[in-house]
């Protein structure tokens, strides 16, 4: 793929140190940085790839939304006081863990390296998406022709997801003869 | 100037691979939901690549599809964990021992 060589292992480190960041820093705050470093790599991976909504999107999305949803529960529950995790020792738990992931990581790799390249079964080239009218105009007239049905169950899924989360962190209201107030 | 493909979809799975040994080897609520935003991001990556490589814009839909997912996923997460919080005093997941009593 003609992307930079030089941005792309650039970005490919910083997000592969950030990750581990994440998971092997003691506090959530800490974790919560390195994986908006790791949100933002991803972006810039995504604009070298000519994806041009989705790395907006990521940015909004990811390193917006839910990043600040996560610091809001962080700051709310004050749980970064104390550490709770990595002092306890399950040292074989880690260690099998560990090995799990890096003999994952050999299947994967050994997988994507031997698979044969496959020739382009689409009509969207890089030249033809160009000449439509770019990335966002062609991925925007797609989702409202051929993908219509999951744009739309998607609305569902948020309302539904909407609902679940009030229903889950509100606290319960309790009756009672004077009307209702707010039990813990 | 150019990456090989499978190059990238290896960087994906190295990224796919720490967010599974952070779901598996941390024991804070919050870490494990971090770890688990970083699988579907190195999911989407590879789902971006193939489209690039294939010409095709299924892969890119799919990821909007489920960053959507995502940002759901992570607002009902982040709701049980309040509500976790607010029974137990604590997000580890070692304190999760009722059924055990």
């Amino acid at each position: 793929m003609d992307i930079s060589p030089v941005f792309f292992f650039l970005f490919a480190g910083l997000a592969i140190a950030c990750s581990l960041m994440v998971i092997l820093k003691k506090n959530p705050v800490s974790s919560a940085f390195a994986l908006v470093l790791v949100f933002f790599s991803f972006a810039a991976i995504y604009a070298m790839l000519d994806a041009h909504l989705i790395a907006a999107l990521q940015i909004l999305v990811y390193a917006g939304a839910i990043m600040v949803l996560f610091i809001f529960v962080i700051m709310l529950l004050n749980a970064d006081a104390p550490s709770f995790d990595m002092g306890r020792s399950h040292v074989g738990m880690r260690i099998a863990a560990g090995v799990a992931a890096v003999a994952l990581f050999g299947v994967f790799a050994y997988a994507f390296k031997n698979t044969a390249m496959i020739p382009p079964v689409g009509e969207f080239t890089a030249d033809k998406v160009a000449a439509a009218g770019g990335n966002t105009r062609v991925i925007s007239e797609l989702m409202f022709s051929e993908y219509i049905l999951p744009f739309e169950l998607t609305s569902v899924l948020l309302l539904g997801g909407i609902v679940g989360a009030v229903a889950i962190a509100k606290r319960k209201l309790v009756n009672t003869q004077q009307g209702v107030h707010h039990a813990r | 100037m150019h990456v090989e493909p499978w190059l990238i979809q290896t960087f994906c799975a190295a990224i796919f691979c720490i967010g599974f040994a952070g779901v598996l080897i941390r024991r804070n609520i919050l870490v494990i939901l971090m770890s688990v935003e970083l699988m579907l991001n190195a999911v989407n990556l590879t789902f971006v690549t193939y489209s690039k490589q294939l010409g095709h814009m299924g892969g890119q839909m799919a990821v909007f599809f489920i960053i959507t997912v995502a940002a759901a996923e992570s607002a009902v997460g982040l709701g049980l964990l309040i509500a976790m919080f607010r029974t137990l005093r604590n997000v580890d997941t070692d304190q999760i021992q009722l059924l055990r009593e």
